[in-house]
């Protein structure tokens, strides 16, 4: 292999395990858009609250198993709390309603998170160790790997729960037609509960990941705005769609970053995965799964 | 096109001169001052993904002609006026509106080719007011720029006087003018089918496509839009497409009937030839899964 | 939104007329006599400046239905736009400095608009998310358009108006009070006009209103424009007459999501919402830190302070949603006719 050839394959490694993160946070919107229609802002803001949590924990003097344990209950707590005391009493609300509602539930998240935790950097050592190593002369880090073996695996976990488990199958129900799961007697408060728990679950993953990468700091709930791309090209209602794009974006924001950014100026992460997954819509305004849905008049 | 019988006129003759229905609670037709053809569709074909909406549909509306689609559920009905105004892409066929010819109707310009329409379930702008909804029905009516508007020149201030003249016009025909200020959302569910259907009058359009424009309604209701229809059509000059479950009430409105079943037209007529096609009577009694209330009214007419 | 009522009928005419004429009255007489440099400065100034942004962004978001997260890129291209246009054309009066700035930012407005032909609801919102970052990268990246300043910070040009000069506080707040009013009343003027109603019936129902003969697409560029001319002068304000330097750092994601919440907290659909917003806005801080001081002493740092603002932020909005989801304008509504039918019980 040519050694530029090597570092274009090292690039585009790197940007799909980075991608894998993306895809990560980008889940935990997918659960609740497709069930309730929500885009859910506050997933930063979780995100942040979890790592924040579990790293203070750790702090003071718990054991990782009980400050991970301590922390799932929780992120259950607050995503229950969130559904029942935001989102239900907004049910039938337009979705920039709800939309708006999961604004003010992130601002009142990070304040808190900030408030009971403190505002500064925690470094957070899951006790994985980065150093990169060499497969067939690309640098790949441990880490990364560790972080897409573990989103793999909460994927796996979650397909497995939403295909044999009642709740599951209520959920993907739902998913499919409000009405007819609703008019089946299907109960929709149980199944938004499951999936705000579940995205708490998420966002702790999202969180103990993201933190050990950043350090654990306010930054940490602006990994949303990393996942709205990836969920703009893989369409807010597709968990493969997430993933997918969760790669593609992360490839092509490192790609973009190395080859084009000495051209136009470095910090360009900001906005291109922005503009390379609206360019993909405006050609195919279906994203990447989404099929084409004919409107009933 | 299929093995039916078909008792109707073959289709792309011009609409036969013919008696008038001798039906006692018929409304007085008018009699056609021309024999125009408003809309014209030829062969037309829509399928979503492998499932047929309708196919090979042909269908011809005289200016000033009632004419009514009825069918069972799923026949394709709302489909196909879907099509005729463009929010559907249909696959084969054509539709012509006057003198103009489309493969796919642009439904931005219906209402310069002088078509308006109702929606099946209710379209309304529910947060303007009876007025604003009507005044709405304007839009494409309106010459005057927004520079104009904004800064209250003459030209502006004529045109906004004239376009509230033709909306308390058909205000006073449909007897709207208790609601004028109400929000459309905030009205009962037949004051809005009125207020959608005066929307779609105060424009003078030559072709009105309804569809269930009384889908929903009491007995008295139903007279009530009846009389507003046939007020319509007297008013305006209006040829009509009208969709309707209630067969007595397409008996009574319509000068012509088409009917569809399974996406295929299986009779073209008037009323009391429709009453008696075989076919017809076939499609609507050995279609038992469809609703008990559609059968029921067939019997009754 | 279905819920706000945008072009009210109910209320009687002169009753409003007469009390728009009254603020007026008590913002040009009034308060200039009485208020103190800290009231203008500190408290009108920047209200007036927001309440503006969040009028231009509910012309988007509350009349024609497009929810935009941009707002502060379209701040910082009019700030921008009028900073340089002062700078490189130095003969240009101020008037007309400010309205080529707003030019600026609706031809930036409709571009950025462009998505909204194929995009809608929240992939369009991302698609203004975009439009933030890019401007937001411009304006640090291309020094051109900070004059080459190191730090990216100019101070901006007096406020002087045909040798009148506006720059001490009054005159800052005087200044802004009548730019607010002249765009306010232009605003009144596009919402109850055919175009006005062309938006919300866009918002209502797209098809519907194809169907009855609005150009769609023209229409909601248009309604990116106008949003944009009037959030770009209300950058120019802001930049101008609040902070007297224009800068990147002030038109950031959070001031984006401020307007937001002026427009949703206020009233989506209304014009007096942005007005109620804006005023929630800038006085709540204000309201709690004198409270936390009142309440815990010298225990209430600044630090604290931010992130009880941002709980209390945060939970008041979501307040507002659940029992008043049309915003404190149907609020204010409520309590002012419930006053009129005291007043005059048989009317």
């Amino acid at each position: 292999m040519s050694p530029d050839l090597a570092f274009l394959v090292e690039v585009v490694v790197g940007g799909l395990l980075s991608g894998v993160m993306y895809a990560l946070v980008a889940i935990g919107f997918v659960l609740i858009y497709k069930t309730s229609g929500v885009l859910n802002f506050a997933q930063g803001a979780m995100v942040l609250f979890a790592a924040l949590t579990f790293v203070s924990l750790v702090e003071r003097g718990l054991p990782f198993p009980a400050a991970l344990a301590a922390t799932l209950a929780v992120m259950v707590v607050v995503g229950l709390t969130i559904e029942r005391t935001v989102l239900r009493p907004l049910v039938n609300q337009p979705p920039i309603t709800l939309f708006m509602a999961t604004l003010g539930v992130a601002y009142v998240i990070e304040g808190a998170a900030q408030l009971a935790w403190g505002t500064q950097v925690h470094a957070l050592d899951l006790g994985i160790d980065d150093t990169p190593f060499d497969v067939a002369g690309v640098l790949v880090s441990r880490f990364d790997l560790f972080a897409a073996a573990l989103a793999g695996l909460m994927v796996a976990g979650l397909t497995l729960f939403f295909r044999f488990t009642r709740t599951g199958l209520a959920f993907r129900a739902v998913a499919d037609d409000p009405l007819a799961a609703l008019n089946a007697g299907l109960r929709l408060p149980r199944i938004w509960s499951a999936v705000w728990i579940a995205s708490g679950l998420v966002a702790l993953v999202a969180g103990l990941l993201w933190g050990a990468r950043l350090g654990v700091q306010f930054s940490l709930s602006l990994v949303v705005l990393k996942a709205l791309p990836v969920l703009v090209l893989g369409g807010f209602d597709s968990i493969a769609g997430a993933i997918v794009a969760g790669l593609i974006v992360g490839a092509a924001e490192k790609l973009a970053e190395v080859y084009l950014g000495p051209f136009i100026g470095g910090g360009i992460e900001g906005w291109i995965a922005y503009v390379a997954a609206l360019a993909f819509l405006l050609v195919k305004p279906s994203g990447l799964f989404g099929l084409r849905s004919v409107e009933r008049v | 096109m299929s093995g039916l019988p078909h008792r109707a006129a073959p289709f792309g003759r011009p609409a036969p001169s013919r008696p008038l229905v001798p039906d006692a609670a018929a409304p007085r037709r008018r009699a056609r001052a021309s024999q125009d053809r408003i809309l014209t569709v030829e062969g037309l074909s829509l399928g979503f993904g492998g499932a047929v909406a309708f196919a090979g549909i042909d269908l011809a509306v005289a200016a000033g002609e009632i004419h009514a689609i009825i069918g069972p559920n799923g026949a394709g009905k709302s489909s196909l006026i879907n099509a005729i105004s463009g929010l559907y892409a249909p696959q084969a066929g054509r539709v012509r509106i006057g003198e103009a010819s489309f493969a796919r109707v642009p439904a931005g310009r219906l209402a310069a080719l002088g078509v308006a329409r109702t929606f099946q379930n209710l379209a309304l702008f529910k947060s303007l007011n009876v007025v604003e909804n009507i005044l709405s029905g304007l839009a494409g009516a309106r010459r005057a720029g927004l520079a104009a508007h904004v800064l209250g020149l003459p030209a502006a201030r004529r045109e906004a006087a004239e376009h509230r003249t033709r909306a308390e016009a058909v205000i006073d025909l449909l007897q709207l003018g208790a609601f004028r200020a109400r929000a459309a959302g905030s009205l009962p569910y037949g004051l809005q089918k009125r207020v959608e259907l005066a929307r779609a009058l105060v424009a003078k359009p030559r072709l009105l496509l309804l569809d269930e424009p009384m889908a929903g309604m009491s007995a008295a209701e139903k007279a009530e839009m009846s009389g507003f229809i046939l007020a319509a059509r007297e008013t305006f000059g209006t040829a009509i497409v009208l969709i309707e479950h209630d067969i007595g009430v397409v008996m009574r409105l319509s000068d012509t009937i088409t009917v569809l079943d399974h996406g295929r037209r299986i009779a073209t007529g008037t009323p009391t030839e429709i009453q008696a096609n075989p076919a017809v009577i076939a499609a609507y009694l050995g279609a038992d899964d469809e609703e008990d209330e559609t059968e029921g009214e067939v019997k009754a007419a | 939104m279905a819920t706000a009522l945008p072009l009210d009928l109910a209320r009687p005419r002169r009753t409003g007329a007469a009390g728009i004429l009254l603020l007026l009255a008590l913002a040009y007489g009034l308060v200039p006599l009485l208020g103190t440099g800290y009231l203008f400065e500190a408290i009108l100034t920047p209200f007036l400046a927001l309440a503006l942004a969040g009028l231009g962004l509910n012309l988007l978001t509350g009349y024609a239905g497009l929810l935009s997260l941009g707002s502060a890129a379209f701040m910082a291209v009019g700030a921008y736009a009028a900073f340089n246009l002062s700078l490189r054309l130095p003969g240009l009066p101020l008037p007309a400095t400010i309205l080529l700035a707003g030019l600026v930012a609706a031809a930036v407005g409709a571009v950025a608009g462009l998505p909204a032909l194929r995009l809608r609801g929240f992939y369009l919102a991302v698609s203004t998310l975009a439009v933030q970052f890019f401007v937001a990268w411009a304006l640090n990246r291309i020094g051109w358009l900070s004059n080459d300043s190191p730090s990216g910070i100019v101070a901006a040009p007096r406020l002087e108006v045909a040798g009148l000069s506006f720059d001490d506080a009054r005159g800052r707040y005087l200044f802004s009070l009548t730019v607010v009013a002249v765009l306010t009343f232009l605003a009144w003027r596009l919402v109850r006009s055919p175009t006005g109603r062309n938006l919300v019936a866009i918002r209502d129902h797209e098809t519907a209103a194809r169907i009855v003969g609005v150009k769609v697409a023209r229409t909601k560029l248009l309604a990116f424009a106008l949003s944009s001319f009037i959030v770009g002068i209300a950058g120019v304000l802001w930049a101008f007459a609040y902070l007297r330097t224009v800068e990147p750092a002030g038109f950031n994601l959070d001031r984006s999501f401020q307007i937001l919440f002026i427009v949703i907290i206020g009233g989506l659909g209304t014009l007096r919402g942005a007005f109620l917003g804006a005023g929630f806005i800038v006085v709540l801080p204000l309201v709690l830190s004198r409270l936390g001081a009142a309440a815990l002493g010298d225990g209430f740092d600044s630090g604290t302070l931010e992130m009880v603002q941002r709980i209390v932020l945060g939970a008041l909005i979501v307040a507002v949603l659940i029992r008043e989801p049309a915003g404190l304008a149907a609020l204010l509504d409520r309590a002012l006719n419930h006053a009129l039918r005291r007043v005059r019980p048989r009317s």
